[in-house]
């Protein structure tokens, strides 16, 4: 006989012992996650289920806790960058972005106009690869197998192009305060070029095989509502927001950089259950195919000044003050804030992740639904469980 | 009307969104693969060249096998993972007798020049288990010594052997480029036989 | 006491005849299963054991054999293992009735149909065993879950076979090919197209396959019932699982698609069957690396709201036909 056998008494940690002090009769209480394929990583949800009708859920954080935090109170301003592609491997550069953004606003550095348009340019194509990860993973959550290998045959020719500029694939750190690591080239850009048509070809085929296939509406279609009133509770940005009806995007609220010379669109939707939001950013890939395409006619400047002339060091000292600086990310609305006491080291870096606000959402939209459709209210959340435990 | 609507054609439609399923996938069975099949087949060496790979030294135009670095330490004080390694030459060795005639020239009031080290390094050291491939050395380096290589075929058995000495690999390099010496390919050559 | 050994004899060989009768095609069709994902998802698929990776299945199955065999605490043992035992015999019996040729049948049973519904039920029975069995809470709903649908699409299924006994007049599975014989236009599938629709929807819930799979769903349940089973425990159900698919689809053919008989006179043999057999297959096949996944109130309503009346419908104008 084991040692387990009598742990009936005291199964569970602490946090299953506390969801269970309020159990009802009958109900099952089980652990989705930190080991469940649709929880993408180490999330854990603790589910008290009636048959398979959820009564309660409770996310459990902290099983990919990484200090990132702590960590910018160590490194120096300029090596806490590659943190950033660490913290949302879906999304890099937007975190990136948020970061340098927050420390060019406390050193008051003019960023060039081309490096301008290139941090569009690759953020646009990185928010593309973002959400067809995303994309893929949420049809496979949903059970179809298929369409994610044909979401990753697009996606890799988005990485090819993206490590021209960045030599990375995924975790993106090649953001620089004050400019971008390396130009592109032509050859990139070309790229680019050809890039853009040929996914505009594609997009009525994942139209065709997904978004129009009825057991896939039957599955998302009026679940999991996030109303406005709820994404104001919880604080949700970015898709699930916008899926709710509501047009914020802080690409056209605060415009940052030279996104208010774009003429794009934010798609919305009004249903605020999980289709709305597939909805929401399949519309999106469209909208950053327009962003980038007249980011790449309007390009300027020669090749070469994408960065500042005398960039900072990695181990600049910025003046004594403090700033905020919030970029869209694929997610929803990427907040970091920055304090700095005037030495090498920052005095705080406060990252706001927009997963773990849309993630608080999920156990309110999820009570009363099946099981199943926690699943695909979770994967229609878009989370990146880096990102909401950071 | 409506009900003939709801409950006869909206299901014949709905049922026909799955054969166009059906046809896309099967329209993809019938398309070549897309996968590049590894040992039998590798990248074409144009997305290989763009990959960002390890860091590694780039030589000197005259001496591939000699760094152009000056072991001047800002990648090394710069690195955020703290991954670098470089040992500074020490001066060459002198003789008592040496010293002794330079000071005596210095109490004289001449201008002494000693021999001055090598401004190469002696080491340089890489862990790759600790790079996160941020590029910031490669910024911060003044000689433009650094670079990502495209090394992608590269793996390695133990934590040891992520740990790379850079000189011995770039005289490695430019061993083989000699060898091969008309060549002007010289990476993608070297990537292969780590292969 | 001879009459009975020369009963027996031609029983054991077919006993034996279908045993690796089950094992060739699970091979095979796990192969081409894997195959056939992989070139619709654009890739080779399995390559390297073998020339493009035939001997792939054959070395999982050894691998699948070679492990240990686990038992989780506190699962009951005897139910635990008794499961896939009770899943996977059954499907050695159903092949019994099944005429493949105009001499290979392993047994003529005047109840063939009647008998193979019954000892396709057994099934469930695995499935139950298995999660309840295994101590596990996704398990259990895995469980629940599988017997709810085999129970639900089981009556559909049942009222499509009962629509053709009905214009046959008989239960026995030769017999119904027979009456098939000649040319395509004998084939029951036309005289019941709409039979024919509603068998291949519940041959899907019935095998729980994908877009059906709900009791393993394993991004819901991890995967489900046999969430806990390894080696060949997982082996045997997952055997099983082929085995009962294509016992369902030689049944198909021999209902709707004139058995071996071919669509011109004159040819016949197993070859068709065994050609019909595959093509139905690799419908299945390809429905599950195409669809999501339904969920199972949806599962549930197709059955009891669509094909349950369907199949009545079809089966009252059926009978009404006959009368007439
Ligand atoms: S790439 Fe970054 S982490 Fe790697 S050695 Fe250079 S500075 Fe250090
Ligand atoms: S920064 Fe360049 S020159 Fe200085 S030590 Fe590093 S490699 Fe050598």
């Amino acid at each position: 006989m084991s040692a387990y056998q009598n742990m009936d008494q005291m199964t569970g940690d602490f946090y299953t012992q506390k969801f269970e002090a309020a159990k009802q009769d009958g109900t099952l209480i089980i652990n989705m996650g930190p080991q469940h394929p649709s929880t993408h990583g180490v999330l854990r949800i603790v589910i008290e289920v009636d048959g398979e009708y959820i009564v309660r859920a409770e996310p459990v954080l902290g099983y990919l806790h990484r200090m990132h935090e702590k960590m910018g109170e160590v490194q120096t301003w300029g090596g806490f960058i590659p943190n950033m592609g660490r913290v949302d491997y879906g999304h890099a550069m937007a975190w990136n972005w948020a970061y340098v953004g927050a420390v060019e606003k406390l050193m008051g550095i003019e960023v060039p106009e081309r490096a301008q348009y290139l941090r569009v340019i690759m953020t646009e194509l990185n928010r593309l690869t973002s959400h067809l990860l995303w994309w893929g993973a949420y049809i496979l959550d949903l059970g179809a197998f298929t369409p994610i290998m044909y979401a990753f045959d697009d996606r890799e020719m988005l990485l090819d192009i993206l490590q021209r500029p960045s030599a990375s694939r995924l975790t993106y750190s090649n953001f620089r305060v004050g400019g971008v690591q390396m130009d592109m080239d032509d050859k990139c850009i070309e790229l680019i070029k050809a890039f853009i048509p040929h996914f505009r070809d594609r997009l009525p085929m994942y139209h065709d095989l997904v978004t129009e296939n009825i057991i896939l509406r039957r599955r998302i279609e009026d679940i999991g509502i996030i109303d406005q009133d709820m994404c104001r509770r919880y604080g949700c940005t970015g898709p699930v927001l916008r899926g709710a009806g509501v047009a914020y995007d802080v690409r056209r609220s605060e415009p940052y950089s030279v996104y208010d010379r774009f003429d794009f669109e934010i798609p919305t939707q009004d249903s605020a259950c999980s289709a709305g939001r597939y909805h929401v950013r399949i519309a999106e890939m469209e909208q950053s195919l327009r962003i980038i395409e007249q980011a790449l006619e309007q390009l300027p400047g020669a090749e070469g000044s994408h960065i500042v002339d005398k960039a900072p060091k990695p181990a600049m000292k910025p003046p004594v003050g403090e700033a905020y600086f919030a970029v869209e990310g694929a997610r929803g609305k990427i907040g970091i804030y920055v304090a700095s006491d005037g030495t090498k080291t920052p005095y705080r870096v406060k990252l706001r992740a927009p997963g773990f606000s849309n993630m608080n959402a999920f156990a309110e939209a999820a009570t009363g639904t099946i099981l199943a459709d926690a699943v695909a209210i979770l994967g229609s959340l878009d989370l990146i469980i880096p990102e909401l435990d950071r | 009307m409506n009900a003939l609507r709801k409950h006869v054609i909206q299901p014949i439609l709905d049922c026909w969104s799955l054969l166009v399923g059906l046809k896309i996938t099967g329209k993809y069975f019938c398309k070549p693969l897309i996968t590049v099949h590894y040992p039998r087949q590798v990248i074409d060496s144009e997305n290989l060249s763009t990959y960002g790979g390890h860091v590694e030294l780039v030589g000197m135009p005259k001496d591939p096998a000699m760094p152009k670095c000056i072991s001047c330490m800002m990648c090394v004080t710069n690195c955020p993972s703290n991954c670098l390694k470089v040992v500074k030459s020490k001066p060459p060795a002198t003789t008592p007798e040496q010293e002794q005639a330079w000071k005596e020239a210095e109490e004289r009031g001449e201008k002494v020049v000693r021999p001055k080290a090598p401004k190469q390094p002696t080491k340089f050291m890489y862990d790759y288990t600790l790079c996160s491939l941020c590029g910031t050395c490669i910024d911060n380096c003044p000689v433009n010594t650094l670079r990502f290589s495209s090394n992608i075929y590269w793996v390695a058995t133990s934590r040891k052997e992520m740990h790379i000495d850079l000189l011995a690999r770039l005289r490695e390099q430019a061993a083989e480029v000699s060898a091969s010496a008309p060549k002007p390919e010289a990476r993608p050559a070297a990537a292969q036989k780590e292969a | 006491m001879n009459e009975f050994i020369q009963n027996l004899i031609p029983l054991v060989v077919a006993v034996v005849g279908s045993m690796a009768w089950l094992a060739v095609n699970a091979l095979v069709l796990v192969y081409c299963e894997r195959k056939f994902a992989g070139h619709i998802q654009r890739r080779p698929g399995p390559f390297e054991v073998g020339p493009h990776g035939v001997l792939q299945t054959l070395i999982d199955g050894l691998k699948l054999m070679g492990k240990q065999l686990l038992t989780p605490d506190n699962a009951d043992r005897f139910l635990y293992w008794l499961a896939p035992i009770l899943s996977m015999i059954p499907v050695l019996l159903l092949f019994m009735p099944i005429p493949y040729g105009p001499v290979l049948t392993g047994m003529e049973v005047d109840l063939g149909l009647l008998l193979i519904l019954a000892f396709s039920s057994f099934n469930g029975l695995a499935l139950i065993l298995a999660g309840w069995g295994s101590n596990n809470k996704w398990g259990i709903l895995g469980a629940a879950r599988a017997v709810a649908q085999t129970v639900a699409y089981e009556i559909p299924l049942l009222l499509t076979v009962l629509a053709i006994a009905f214009m046959t007049g008989t239960l026995n599975l030769t017999e119904i090919t027979a009456q098939q014989a000649g040319h395509i236009g004998n084939w029951f599938i036309w005289k019941q197209p709409l039979a024919f629709i509603i068998f291949i929807v519940a041959m899907f819930g019935e095998t729980n396959r994908a877009p059906f799979d709900l009791a393993e769903a394993e991004s819901e349940l991890t995967a489900g019932f046999h969430t806990e089973y390894s080696s060949m425990g997982f082996g045997l159900f997952f055997m099983a699982e082929y085995g009962y698919m294509v016992v369902i689809c030689s049944i198909c053919s021999v209902l709707f698609l004139g058995g071996f008989h071919g669509p011109i006179p004159g040819i016949e043999g197993w070859w068709w069957m065994l050609i019909k057999t595959y093509a139905l297959l690799f419908l299945m096949i390809w429905a599950r690396w195409t669809f999501p996944r339904v969920r199972f109130d949806q599962l549930l309503n197709i059955n009891w709201k669509w094909l349950l009346p369907l199949a009545t419908f079809n089966l009252l104008a059926t009978a009404l036909i006959m009368k007439l």
